[in-house]
């Protein structure tokens, strides 16, 4: 007997499992014991997959600009296509490009940081994120030193989701290339349509601006009368997706526009922005 | 054993389903059915959580504390919920984006819950981990056929391949928007329900409350 309560005392881990289950004591060990061991396991998945993670992430956005440069086929090696594009940080209020080294910068991070962020007026906010970064990332295609399509990242809300994507503007600043969305959250089938590749198509070839310089592309209820002047400003609506069709309208016009990339594209095609 | 494991698994496959019978689990059933992919992800998402969670929480289920009992199967099934989640950001990155914060709210889906507090609780791991699988399972059918009707009702779509042409392409089916809409999962899991009962009458139950003949005469 004397034995048997020697070995219990000097294990102290099974002295405490064997009390009874509802003792203030065992129910803190057990509380503790378990949350030790539940975020031992997250830590370790969070911190050796994050690598994989980022891989995705950053493979995911080459991928969303080589498909809006239309540069993406399926056997395309994304690394190696990418390597054809020039990336620049832009200051959007003077349109200047900025000396940070393009790798490091995260455009969406840096909104959130009060020293790198403007907040937007209820009248400038026209894409409802209420902030953005002063610097922005802008990828240039480039032949023989001769830019052939620029892609500005945008983003904006729709109806449940804040939609982020890239545009791609041909070397006049005008036409369009595309447009595609690499993350949003809108109803599957609804505005989820945002990602149909027949829709998306319709966008090659628009005219974002009118001859004053204006932002004018937008989405209209129905489908787009080519026969009427201004169509080559017009996007077919999608059905049953009204409130995400503005929000992609909206986006789209204040990232072209004064308070986004306005002051950049207009340094371009003075040329003064190479 | 194996009979028992057998019987564990297959039991809630119909007789006992998780969602029609035990109608536990309906609101994500309403979220991730609008295509059959996020179904499919979902429900190995789901099985994977319910089988090891049930697993895990039977295995001390000695030493739980019935204070904090639901603390402890929660704290349990959210672990293993964000490293499944985890996992999917790593090697299924599309999947993982189209499901967004659903896999997250693998969470708070009653079934993984209640197949935790109802059966692993009482019985060993083995079969507890087995009754998840089963569980799990009983899901994944009934998200899948609900899955099946709203995406090819909804887009004329099965697992994003084109099955019928869709009016806006040229062909002859003008899709029902109100299949991608969550209401119409209620439809359809309320259609399935009366389905399964017609075939299976034992899952009737009695009505909780009979209408009174009223006779003239009472009322006076």
């Amino acid at each position: 007997m004397a034995m048997e309560q020697q070995t219990k005392k000097s294990n102290p881990f099974t002295e405490l499992l064997d009390l009874p289950n509802d003792s203030p004591k065992k129910t803190l060990f057990v509380a503790i014991m378990l949350c030790l061991v539940c975020s031992i396991l997250v830590a370790i998945s969070a911190v050796a997959l994050k690598p994989q993670q980022l891989a995705n992430k950053e493979a995911d956005i080459k991928k969303n600009i080589l498909a809006v440069t239309g540069l993406l086929a399926d056997d395309t090696d994304v690394n190696k296509a990418f390597k054809r594009f020039e990336v620049k940080i832009v200051d959007l209020a003077t349109g200047k490009y900025s000396d940070i080294e393009p790798n490091t910068y995260d455009q969406y991070k840096a909104a959130k940081d009060p020293a790198r962020n403007v907040i937007l007026t209820a009248e400038q906010d026209r894409a409802n994120i209420r902030k953005r970064a002063k610097l922005a990332t802008v990828y240039l295609l480039k032949e023989n030193d001769v830019v052939k399509q620029v892609v500005l990242p945008v983003h904006g809300y729709g109806l449940w989701s804040t939609l982020y994507g890239f545009i791609s503007l041909e070397s006049d600043l005008n036409t369009i290339g595309g447009l595609q969305f690499y993350a949003h959250a809108e109803t599957p089938g609804l505005g989820g349509e945002v990602d149909n590749p027949s829709w998306r198509d319709q966008w090659k070839g628009k005219k974002a601006f009118d001859d004053q310089g204006n932002v004018k592309i937008k989405l209209i209820r129905g489908k787009v009368d080519y026969t009427q002047a201004g169509a080559e400003h017009q996007i077919d609506g999608l059905s049953g997706a009204t409130l995400t069709g503005n929000g992609v309208s909206n986006l789209v016009n204040y990232w072209l526009g004064d308070h986004g990339f306005g002051p950049y594209l207009t340094k371009m095609r003075s040329g003064t922005g190479q | 054993m194996a009979n028992q494991i057998k019987k564990t698994v297959t039991d809630p496959l119909i007789d006992n389903n998780p969602i029609t019978l035990q109608v536990l689990g309906v609101c994500s059933a309403l979220a991730v059915t609008t295509n059959m992919m996020a179904a499919f992800i979902m429900s190995i998402a789901l099985t994977t959580v319910c089988a090891f969670a049930s697993a895990a929480i039977s295995s001390i289920r000695n030493h739980i504390p019935a204070s904090i009992r639901i603390i402890v199967q929660m704290t349990i099934i959210a672990s293993l919920v964000i490293i499944v989640d985890q996992l999917l950001k790593a090697y299924a990155y599309e999947a993982s984006k189209q499901l967004s914060v659903f896999v997250g709210l693998i969470i708070t889906n009653c079934i993984v819950l209640g197949r935790a507090e109802a059966f692993a609780m009482k019985n060993p791991p083995v079969m507890s981990f087995f009754d998840g699988i089963g569980n799990g399972l009983g899901y994944s059918l009934i998200l899948l056929s609900v899955a099946f009707f709203r995406e090819l009702l909804g887009t004329g779509k099965l697992f994003g391949h084109q099955i019928v042409a869709v009016a806006s392409e040229g062909g002859w089916y003008i899709p029902n928007g109100l299949m991608l809409l969550p209401p119409s999962a209620f439809f359809v899991i309320g259609l399935l329900i009366w389905a399964i009962r017609s075939w299976k009458k034992e899952q009737i139950e009695s009505p909780d409350y009979q209408i009174h003949q009223v006779h003239r005469t009472e009322v006076l």
